[in-house]
């Protein structure tokens, strides 16, 4: 026997392992299937036409159901809202060091998404800056926002600020 | 946008937490003993044994220091046949939950009992602790078998 | 004390698995029917609270979003447990009999049907020593019928009464998953699922949501005909580890029922949330209930077990039988954990 087998246990290693099959639901199937065609799907509240993207189930500001007709095609450029610069790795992103993680405004759409800035010198990041998505090729297309690969920066003036303000 | 219904996109998905749990004084000789293939139960105040021992006691919340070993033969107070066992339990064949009172202790400890047959198992059987061959200090080293008459006289 | 009643009710029906809709889509119509029916927005609540269960949805956090079928802009005051929806209307008949509410919003929601339930359901037990021993529900549950059964304290055949009895009733409620005529002889010929349990001895798996609200005084008399009062309410819960517990009787079910005051009159109905057949018998006999009550009019749990909706549900049908004049004085029951370790009772009077 080692020495360490006769050391007194203080701790247990009690790992846990569920298996789920995961409904996306209504909306957001709408949204992932119209993604895997490279449309970008946001829904429009009927209470006060803010629209939310992606696409969800009920508006969260008034709890009123937000319905099939309600869906909204957005483009797939946008102002950068509000930003991070990342220079801690993560098990679950497969990032190389240092990347800019960015809130990004659609054109339309009056909820920011989360995503990565691509193609950009880190000292040129800045609030304001207009964006376009970058895709995936076509070919690769599949259900997820994973589609876009990141967003890059478009050679346009910067959305003034009180276009966004509303939304950091 | 209306189009025919589609139905829900699906996945499937697997959640892992990688729980490590700090023992505290009393679950770790329990666990310690588990690794030496010793079962240990708290004695409390009124002089009766609960297994697994707790660090109070579950009346009168009187902290719980004494811990005494039992086992490792027991009756099977009560039971109930997995005939189609998961994947994550603790035997691949057919087995019983059992909640089973070691001798020396007063109360009934829930463990799995192979058996091999639902005909084997009846209430108020005797079974005894048998453990994996590497001990590692989890609840899962050991499991029951029915007491033969000579595990019996071993134990004694 | 301040007088609060049960004054709306709402439910989605129990389905064995809702294929489209996300957790959060069962609850919304649910949400939306009790704002509607009640004719209430929610500027009019002053507090809402919920019961779910991360583990069931397979994702932290997951009761955040069940809020979007509330709505919550302006913030509203919210609170949530991880439990049965009947626990959530317990915080909010505090945070009411406090002062701090006139009306609140009660919701539980789950969707079991993603997961494997009964082996989530080992996640309640003492991680240490006996949840790595992965003791499913159903087994957990068959391990407390075999101590009643071979104590003598009951029989295969009551507890296939009870399945008949509750199955039967659930004829008349639209929303219940199991429901019809059968009989005691047919079922007991069924085979073991996990001796001694048969499949009718368990509540069936159903995905579903429900909501309450909850008001005080003369708000609730504007609300509703007539109010559904909670006379009582207490919960109890007993040790986590079966060993050292009578699982052959329900002590906590008799301490709540008592500190509840149930015993004060008589009791035309009772809806009882036991998800197995050999509970629902303990639960009836720890609240000493006799002839003249009507158990589970709705067929309760074994007819349909929204798991951390169907506590709550059992409020909102003895509700309804006050509201609609079918009862003067109602109990309902909620539980929670291994072998009803947890209990709520509700005692209502119109």
């Amino acid at each position: 026997m080692s020495e360490e087998a006769n050391e007194p246990i203080e701790v247990l290693r009690l790992p846990v392992e569920l298996e789920y099959q995961y409904t996306a639901g209504e909306s957001a199937s709408r949204f992932l299937r119209a993604i895997k065609r490279g449309k970008l799907l946001g829904q429009r509240c009927p209470v006060d036409g803010r629209v939310y993207f992606p696409t969800r189930g009920c508006c969260p500001q008034h709890g009123v159901p937000m319905a099939d007709d309600g869906s909204v095609e957005l483009p797939d450029v946008g102002t950068l809202v509000t930003y991070s610069i990342v220079r801690i790795p993560s098990e679950n992103i497969p990032l190389d060091l240092p990347y800019v993680t960015i809130q990004v405004l659609l054109d339309g759409a009056d909820t920011v998404m989360m995503h990565v800035l691509g193609e950009c010198a880190l000292e040129d990041v800045h609030m304001g800056m207009r964006l376009k998505a970058k895709w995936k090729p076509e070919e690769e297309w599949e259900s997820s926002v994973g589609n876009i690969l990141y967003f890059v920066p478009q050679d346009e003036p910067d959305a003034p600020y009180d276009s966004y303000k509303e939304h950091i | 946008m209306s189009s025919p219904r589609e139905h829900s996109l699906t996945t499937s998905h697997k959640l892992e937490y990688g729980y490590k749990r700090s023992l505290g004084p009393v679950l770790s000789r329990f666990f310690t003993g588990i690794r030496d293939r010793k079962i240990l139960g708290a004695r409390r105040a009124d002089g009766t044994v609960i297994v697994p021992p707790k660090e109070y006691d579950p009346d009168t919340s009187a902290a719980l220091d004494e811990l005494t070993p039992v086992g490792p033969g027991g009756v099977v107070k009560s039971w109930a046949w997995v005939s189609e066992p998961r994947r994550q339990q603790p035997l691949d064949r057919a087995f019983a939950y059992a909640l089973i009172q070691l001798d020396g202790a007063d109360t009934s400890f829930l463990h799995v009992v192979d058996a091999k047959e639902e005909s084997a198992m009846n209430t108020g059987m005797r079974v005894v602790a048998a453990w994996s061959d590497q001990a590692t200090g989890a609840i899962t080293d050991l499991s029951f078998v029915p007491e033969s008459k000579n595990s019996r006289e071993d134990a004694n | 004390m301040r007088d609060v009643a049960v004054v709306a009710f709402s439910q989605s029906l129990s389905k064995r698995r809702e294929a489209d809709r996300n957790e959060v889509e069962i609850l919304i119509p649910v949400i939306h029917e009790l704002r509607t029916n009640a004719g209430i927005t929610n500027e009019d609540l002053d507090f809402v609270c919920s019961g779910s269960s991360d583990y069931l949805a397979g994702q932290s956090f997951a009761f955040v979003s069940g809020l979007d079928a509330v709505g919550a802009w302006p913030p509203v005051c919210e609170s949530h447990v991880e439990m049965d929806g009947a626990w959530a209307l317990y915080e909010a008949w505090v945070k009411i009999q406090m002062g701090y509410a006139d009306l609140a919003l009660v919701y539980g929601f789950g969707k079991p049907s993603m997961g494997d339930l009964p082996l989530t359901m080992a996640l309640q037990l003492d991680p240490y020593s006996v949840m790595p021993l992965w003791p499913d529900a159903v087994s957990i549950a068959a391990l407390q019928a075999r101590l009643l059964l071979d104590g003598g304290l009951l029989s295969e055949r009551d507890m296939a009464e009870v399945a008949v009895r509750d199955r039967a009733h659930a004829k008349e409620n639209p929303f219940a998953q199991v429901k019809g005529d059968f009989g005691v002889d047919q079922i007991l010929a069924d085979p073991y699922l996990v001796s001694p349990l048969r499949k009718h001895d368990c509540s069936p798996i159903s995905d579903g949501a429900s909501a309450v609200l909850l008001a005080a005084g003369d708000r609730a008399k504007q609300l509703c005909k007539r109010p559904a009062w909670i006379r009582g309410i207490e919960h109890i819960c007993e040790p986590q580890d079966l060993g050292v517990r009578d699982l052959t009787r329900s002590r906590s079910v008799e301490i709540a029922a008592e500190k509840a005051g149930l015993g004060a009159g008589k009791v035309d109905v009772a809806e009882l949330s036991a998800p197995f057949t050999h509970q629902e018998i303990l639960v009836e006999r720890a609240l000493g209930l006799g002839t003249e009550t009507r158990v589970n009019p709705s067929g309760g749990a074994l007819a349909g077990n929204p798991i951390m909706a169907v506590g709550l549900s059992r409020i909102g049908e003895a509700a309804r039988r006050v509201w609609d004049g079918s009862a003067d004085r109602a109990v309902a029951h909620a539980t929670s954990g291994p072998c009803l370790q947890q209990n709520l009772v509700c005692v209502l009077e119109g």
